[in-house]
Formats: structure tokens, sequence, C-alpha cells
């Protein structure tokens, strides 16, 4: 299980500052832990000035802040202060596309995703106000991360007092061996199905039955479709406040031409996401 | 013991697909024997592949009432195949075209391997309606001159249709009999052909029309040659011609110019046109099975393609499935492949037992069943018919059409894929929605509550739909499927065609299949397949119309005697009192179905502001009572996400009633007027009903289920819901 006591917030003096910050505080609060605020680009008065009167808006830090300023390149300079400052969870902001509701991750975002040694989180919608965490969907993929990431989706949901969690187990369609061609195979795919998805949940409880969950109301759903998409799909659909990933493995340059997994949510977040390292 | 009684219902079953053999195969016959000389090849090779698919493609065919033999599709293509090729020699144009015709059948084979049968989904239906026009049109322009008795006519399709007013002055001023007389029997086999579908003497429609033409011809020659003194009339050159010995003069394929860039181009329409053909075919007579089996398509293209493999070596045509002779099989109750083996057996009867009678058919009378079926192919209603889904898939049929006519069908078709696909851009003034997501996943379906739900995301056509298709086509047609485009923002009219068929199928064998998420998406015209484009603004519609959902609200409204309002303005002044819009903003009702104390409705809202905004889009009842009730929410135990706005308040425990505080969670201000608000009646009805979420306040209670819109089906529950409860609180 892993824990979040040291969050990090990259600082850019732009619109979305001021509610970004304000979420930062508000789970620095709810994780207690100390908040870093890391800016690349050159440190001047007005800038720390504008920093302090937001942070004074904020909710009352219940721990330390300390600000970074670093001249650089904003992947590096980022990624190297989460390896200097031993930073457990990294905060990014997405983006919008234009006046339709659809929330994308940056390019600069995205390198830092792909390779922060910690686990990020990705904020859609940062808002000053405080809007209530009700439902998250956590991956449930046949992979040696995915019980860590569990287990940690129930540690967040604590701290963010949800009560609700869907394990969403995606199998993929080319497990089934079956290819619907007529009435009879249909059938026949209709049992493998029903055999995957008891197999499937059967994994996940052995999971669950080490956590401690009996507070939370734990839904599976298992879904037929490709890895990483249909999850972040299942979750739009649902209205999820909170996707909980596996963090990738590495990714090459043709998982970017072809995107998988992790790369599909990047593309077009559906909900706030995070990503387990 | 499932096996033995398949084959009891297979025997009791062989009279009446031996009767639908035959009277496919009177059909089969003077089409096969047309259709061939229509390509330019010789009539003998149509009759071989009709026998050849009939017999291969019942033994080994994936599908079950479907009838194979030459197709009209492709006589266009074959005779452009021989022409070329042939380079003048039509004889050995025809061998390098058996061979083209072997090659596409292997390539139809590798295709069913790989079922690659869902290729025919990449074809827009508006295209695919101006390819088949085209053809249509080709067959019509060079028939049409046959009819008239002149064989001779050559020339580019538009040189042969601007030919036409010539070719009926010629005829007129002709001065040979032979010519006057074939072209006689040419026009009257035609108006047989137009005014058989007329008469509906039981007796006459015995026999089919096609059948009809070769009786009278062969009964036209046996008046001349036994009663009457003159000589038959018409020329043996205006004569069908068959080889002597049928049975051993077969053609053969000649494989010399496998590495033409003419013979490659020839076998990829013609494959083209053949799996088209075929898969168009397989699908429409899917919908007559009486028996609503499922085909199974792929192991049908890879039958086919084998047929094709031996049709062409034998010196026979394509073999492909083909509509007309399949919904004749269907009309005669033909239940099995059966029928389709019989319809071959019953050709090798005719060929052996008539061959000379046949032999004096003129080739106009056989010409005028191809220029009826021509016209059938391109006839006004079907331009009418394209006009009614948009104009723009007027612009794209036609588009197609003139592009078939002038060029050749490859360039047609890809013209005409390239076509729509600007359209959809224009319309959406948007080419990004499909470059960024064509190759998207864009569909998920799950199962819950044992309702198949299938979300659909960016956008939705030609383009992506064969992953739409894969999911639905997991959905066994007796359960209930929902089909949510609310995601989407353009659905086009091949996708809406395949929506209105699924529906159809699902209704047809017990299940229930509905779109939903496109009632406020605007349609180009109000054809049930006209595309959509879902508008990311509100707007009020300037042309309010009508979707499906609305037309089956308006039908429930009937049935229990309620209110409906489709496009209703009034603002619903009690919805902002609920707790559960005290976070949200109503910016639309719609879909009113009321009567005096119950409202349904469906709602759009929208949850956070600016850059978090969401519209949500949820289907509601509200209930006016008498009584006052006091303030509260009942839930499913467990859904936490609609009493926010009454944390600090816990579930309040029915004492007596320990499963219902198990399975609902109820909440709420005071206490003590809840719990003797709710009457062991009250508790009972919740409890023996389906779960909704309820929350009251004096203005009524707001009772909906899950946050989307309702199906149908769904409303009408909710009705009930609504008015039985309504009752036991009085």
């Amino acid at each position: 299980m892993q824990k979040f006591d040291k969050i990090l917030i990259g600082i850019a003096f732009s619109p979305n500052l001021k509610p970004n910050l304000f979420e930062a505080v508000r789970l620095a609060n709810m994780f207690n832990a100390e908040l870093v605020g890391v800016h690349v680009g050159e440190k001047s008065e007005e800038k720390e000035k504008n920093i302090q009167a937001i942070l004074q808006e904020a909710d009352f830090l219940k721990t330390k802040f300390t600000a970074i300023w670093q001249q650089g390149e904003p992947v590096d300079v980022i990624l190297k202060t989460c390896k200097n400052e031993q930073i457990d969870l990294l905060i990014l902001g997405a983006l919008q596309k234009e006046n339709i509701y659809k929330y994308y991750v940056g390019s600069i975002a995205r390198k830092i995703t792909r390779k922060a040694p910690c686990s990020v989180l990705l904020l859609i919608k940062p808002s000053i106000v405080r809007q209530a965490c009700k439902h998250i969907v956590v991956n449930g993929l046949e992979d040696k991360k995915t019980e860590e990431t569990i287990k940690t989706s129930f540690l967040i949901s604590n701290y963010l007092n949800c009560k609700k969690i869907t394990i969403v187990e995606e199998i993929k369609q080319e497990e089934l061996h079956v290819k619907v061609n007529d009435d009879r195979s249909l059938r026949r795919a209709n049992i493998a199905k029903e055999r995957l998805e008891t197999r499937e949940n059967r994994r996940v409880n052995k999971i669950l039955n080490e956590i401690e969950c009996q507070n939370f109301i734990v839904n599976t759903q298992s879904i037929f479709g490709k890895r990483g998409y249909s999850i972040g799909h299942y979750a739009k659909v649902k209205r999820a406040d909170l996707l909980v990933m596996n963090g990738p493995r590495k990714s090459g340059i043709i998982d970017r031409i072809f995107p998988h997994d992790i790369e599909y949510i990047l593309s077009e977040l559906p909900t706030d996401v995070l990503i387990v390292k | 013991m499932k096996k033995q009684s398949t084959f009891k219902t297979f025997l009791s079953e062989i009279p009446q697909n031996l009767f639908s053999g035959f009277v496919v195969s009177l059909i089969a016959l003077p089409l096969g024997l047309g259709l061939a000389l229509a390509s330019g090849a010789p009539p003998i090779s149509g009759i071989i592949a009709a026998i050849v698919g009939g017999t291969v493609v019942a033994i080994i065919g994936g599908s079950n009432v479907t009838i194979t033999g030459p197709g009209n599709g492709l006589v266009v293509v074959i005779l452009a195949a021989i022409t070329t090729l042939g380079e003048g020699d039509m004889q050995q144009g025809f061998l390098y075209t058996l061979a083209a015709i072997v090659v596409s059948g292997v390539i139809m084979i590798i295709l069913g391997f790989l079922r690659m049968g869902s290729l025919g989904d990449f074809f827009p239906s508006s295209a695919i309606q101006g390819m088949l026009a085209a053809i249509g049109i080709g067959i019509f322009a060079k028939q049409i001159h046959v009819m008239f008795g002149n064989i001779y006519a050559k020339g580019s399709i538009i040189e042969l249709l601007l030919k036409i007013p010539e070719g009926i002055i010629n005829f007129i001023k002709t001065d040979s009999t032979s010519i006057f007389y074939a072209g006689l029997v040419g026009i009257i086999s035609l108006l047989i052909m137009i005014f058989y579908g007329k008469i509906r003497n039981r007796y006459l429609k015995l026999i089919p029309a096609p059948m009809w033409i070769v009786i009278l011809s062969i009964s036209f020659y046996a008046y001349f040659e036994y009663f009457s003194t003159a000589d038959y009339p018409i020329e043996k050159s205006l004569l069908i011609s068959l080889p002597n010995d049928i049975l051993s003069n077969f053609a053969f394929p000649d494989f010399g110019k496998i590495y033409k860039m003419e013979f490659i181009s020839a076998v990829i329409s013609i494959t083209l046109i053949a799996s088209i053909e075929s898969l168009l075919s397989i699908k429409a007579v899917d919908k007559l099975d009486s028996l609503k089996r499922r085909s199974n398509v792929n192991k049908d293209i890879r039958a086919l393609g084998i047929a094709t493999v031996i049709s062409g070596f034998l010196g026979g045509l394509n073999v492909v499935t083909v509509i007309a002779r399949s919904s004749v099989n269907v009309n005669n109750k033909g239940s099995n492949r059966s029928a389709n083996f019989f319809h071959a057996s019953f050709l090798i009867v005719f060929i052996l037992l008539f061959a000379t009678q046949l032999r004096k058919i003129p080739l106009p009378a056989l010409a005028a069943i191809l220029v009826f079926t021509g016209y059938k192919l391109a006839s006004p209603d079907n331009i009418v018919k394209v006009f009614k889904v948009g104009k723009e898939q007027l612009i794209i049929f036609l588009i197609t059409l003139l592009t078939t006519i002038s060029t050749s069908l490859i360039t047609g078709i890809l013209v005409g894929i390239f076509a729509t696909l600007i359209m959809h851009i224009i319309i959406n003034k948007n080419a990004k929605l499909f470059f960024k997501n064509i190759i998207k996943p864009n569909v998920l379906m799950f199962k819950e509550d044992d309702i198949y739900y299938v979300s659909v995301k960016n956008f939705s056509s030609f383009l992506n739909y064969t992953k739409l298709k894969t999911k639905l086509n997991q959905i066994p047609e007796t359960e209930e499927a929902i089909i949510d485009f609310s995601l989407c923002d353009f659905v086009d009219d091949s996708v809406m065609e395949n929506m209105s068929n699924y529906a159809e199928s699902f209704t047809r064998k017990g299940g229930h299949f509905e779109v939903i998420g496109l009632d406020d998406a605007e349609p180009k015209s109000n054809h049930p397949f006209a595309l959509r484009k879902i508008m990311p603004k509100q707007i009020n519609n300037l042309n309010k119309v009508f979707t499906k959902r609305q037309g089956s609200i308006e039908n429930i409204s009937k049935e229990m005697h309620w209110q409906y309002d489709p496009f209703s303005d009034i603002e619903m002044e009690e919805l902002p009192t609920f707790g559960y819009f005290k976070t949200r903003k109503i910016q639309k009702v719609s879909n009113v179905l009321s009567n005096d104390s119950c409202t349904i409705f469906d709602v759009h809202f929208s949850e956070g502001e600016l850059i978090a905004k969401q519209i949500v889009k949820t289907t509601m009842l509200h209930i006016h009572p008498k009584k006052n009730i006091p303030d509260f929410t009942l839930d499913k135990e467990g859904l936490f996400e609609h009493i926010l706005h009454f944390v600090g308040y816990t579930d309040i425990d029915l004492d007596n009633h320990p499963d219902f505080s198990k399975r609902f969670y109820l909440s709420g201000k005071n206490e003590k007027q809840i719990i003797e608000f709710f009457t062991d009646e009250l508790i009972l009805f919740f409890e023996s009903n389906k779960q909704y979420h309820i929350s009251a306040t004096k203005k009524g209670l707001l009772i909906f289920g899950n946050e989307r819109l309702a199906s149908v089906k769904e409303i009408k529950a909710l009705a009930y819901f609504g008015i039985a409860l309504q009752k036991i609180i009085g």
C-alpha cells in the first residue's frame, strides 16, 4: 500500500493556478501530507506574492509548504524534483478541448506522466469549492501492480471519504477464443464469457479478502474490450469522480503511435485520474 | 437425441424444399441464361454457376434459405473484363475472365477464413445504393438494344443510353422480319415482366414471370414448327446457342494474363462486387427467414469462394448469393439449404432434357428480363428513397452513380466512400473528429441488471461501424439491449439504418433493442435513417422532429391515457426545490408525459460550472401527492451519491422491518414523521418493487432510476410504479 506523505504540484501562472492550488492544499490536508510547489522559471517577488495570496485564501494548510524555483526544461525539472524531494504524489492539471467537455493531457504533462517515478494525479476539474468524491473506479486487470493499486485506492477513498468503489476487470476480447458467427457460436461465446467473468471476479475477490472493505460498497464489473480504453469509457458513463489505474510499464515510441492502456486515458481523460506507481 | 430430431425435421421438410427448389429453378434457368448472355459469356456459363453454386453452397454454406448462382451485379464487371482482356476476341476474353473468376474465388475463400465478412460494412449505404443503380443502368443500357433485336450495339454505358431513341426508330423502320419478330417477342416479354406483378391469379402465379417468357417463346417456336407452314421467322443469330454436348464441352480458364494490370483490376472488381452483393443478400435474406436463424456469413463467403473456383474451372460464372431468387425460395416455404440443392438438381434436369427447346428462345426475350431487372435496380423509387433520408445522401448517391457509369466500378465505389467522408466532414465542420478518433475503440458494452448497455463515443459512422457491430453481434437477440449515443457527436445514416435492422431482429426474436441519446440530436431530415449530428450547445430546434423513442412514448401515453408533450417548454417549478437539484442546474425539460398527479419527463441538467460543467440527461417521475409528506430520501442501500445534501443524517432504521432497512437507505430530518409515514403497506410496496431513488419534499416525490435517459420500457415501468405508489400514499 502506498502512502502519500509528500505531494508535489507544478506551478504555472495560468488561470487555473488558483483552483489547482486550492485542490492541492485540500488533498495535502486530507492525506496529512507535506506540499511542495515547483515553478519552472525565474523567481520573482511578484510571483511569490501571488502564490502566498492564493494560499492565504485557501483552506488552512496543516502541514508545511515549500516552494522550489528552478529554471530549465519543465519535464526534466519536475521529474528531477520528484526524485530529489522523494515525492509520493504528483498533481497535474489537464487541459480542455475548446468548448466541448473533453479533457486531455498536454504534451508536457504526458511526458511527465510516462516517466514519473511516483504516483500521478491528473485533475480535469480542479475547483475552488470542494467537490465531494462519491464514486471511485479502479482497474482490476490481471497484472502484478493491480493488487497494490486496489489497496491504494481503498486508502485514498478512506481519506476522501468515498464510499463506493467499483473494480473494473477489463478482459481482452481475444481471451474469449470463441468467435460469434451464428446462433450456436453465440451461445458458446456467452458461456465462455460467464466463465471468464467468474474467474476474474474470483481473482479480484482474493485481493479484496485481504483488505478491510466492510465500510465500502464494492462492486466488480467485467468488461470485454480494449484495455485502458473501456475503463475510461466506463468511468465516463458511470460518471465516476476518480479513476485509479496501474502505472504504465515502459512506453516506447510505438505505444504513442498505437496507443494502449494508459495512453488512451491520457488522450481523453474521462474524469480525475490517479496513476499508481 | 437432438441430432435425430433435427434429422427428422429435415426429412419431413424435404417435400416443401423440393417444391421450393423447383420454383426457384424455373426462375434460375432463364435468369442464368440471360445474365450470362448479358455478361458477354456463353449462356451455359450462367447455368453452370447456378448448378455448382447450388450444390456446393448447399453442402458447406453457412446460411439457411439463400439461393446461390450468377448475380446481376456482376454482369457489368464481367462484360467489362471480357471486353478488355479479350481485346476484341470475346471467346478468348471469356477464357481469361474465367481465370479472373477462379482467382477471385480464391480471394473470397481467403476473405472468409480471415473473417472479413465485415468488409461490407465499410461501404456507406448511399454509396452502395448508387453503385447498384449504376449497375442497373449498365444492364439496362446494353440490354434494351438487344431487346429490340439489335445484338451488335456497342459502346460505353452513356453512348448506349444515348442510342436508345435511335434504336427504337431503327426497330420500327426495320425491314428484316427476323429482327421485327425478335423485337416483338422482346417487347411482349417486357410487358409480361411489368404486368406479372399486378396479376393476382393464383394459377398464373404458380409459374414465375421469366418462366412464362420461356414457355411462351418455346410455344411460339412450336407454333411455327408444327402448325404454321411458314418457317420460324427469327434467325439463328438471335437465338440462344448452347453447346451440343453440354456435359463434356466445358470451357477451361486461360491463366495467360495473370500478371497483367488489367487482369488484376478485373479480379479486384469481380471480387468486390461478388462479396458486396453476397453480403447484402445474406443480410437481407436473414430478415426473411421464418425460423429467425442467424447466418454464418464468413462460412458462407468461404463456400461461395469454393463454388466460384469450381464454377470457374468448369467454364461458369461467379457464384454469389442472390436476393431475388432467395426471396422466391422463402415465399415458397424453402426452409433449409436443401432447397438450394434441389434448385441446382432441377437445373441439371432441365438443361439435359430440354436443351433443344431452350435453343429456340430468342435473345430479346431474355434481354427483356434483364431490362426489367436493370430498371428495378436503378428505379426512380430508389432515388426517392435515398432522397428521403437526406439531401446529402442524394448527392453521395449521384456522385457514386455518375462516376461508376462514366469510369469503372472500383473508381465509382471509392469516390462514393470518399464523397461520404467529405460530406460528413462538411456537415460537422470538423475533420479532426473523424481522423483523431477513427482507430479508437469507441464502443463500451457491459451487462448490468441483465440488460446489455452499449455506449458509443465520439462518432459512429460507416468508418467505425464494425466496432459497434462486433459488440452488438454478441448480444443474443432474445435479451434486452440499450444503445446509448449520447456521448456521440455524430451518427450517420448507415449506422442508423443498421440500428433499425437490429431493433427489428430483436423484436422478431422476442428481445428488446432500443436506441437512446439521440432525442436532441439534429437530424438532417425526418426519415428514421437520417444522419444525426448532436448539437454541442442548447438549441431550440426549429424543425422539431420526432425520434422513434418519442413516437413510442406517445404510444404509451395513448395506451395509458396520459398526456404527452414532446417539446414542452414548461418550467418545472417544483424541481429546484428538490435537494437533488440544489447543486445541479436544470437546462431543459422535455418529453413530458403526465396525468393528473404524475409527470414523467426527461430532464437535462448540468453539474458543476464552466470547465467542470457536465450535461446529464435523466428520465424522472414526479408525483404530486394530495397529502403532506415529510422530507426524506429513500435509496438503494449503497447509492451514496444522491444523498450528499443530507450529510449528517444517518440511516433511519424501521424497527420491525429489518429486511427493508437492510436494502434501503432512508434518511431525512424529521425522523418521527418519517417513521409514521412509512406504513407497513408502503414498506411492502417498496420491498416488492424495483428500487428507485426517491426524494420527497412537501412539493411532491421525485423518482428516478439510473442517471440516464430511460428506455421506453423503463418509462412504462416507472409510470406503473408511480401510479401504484400514488394509490398507496393517497
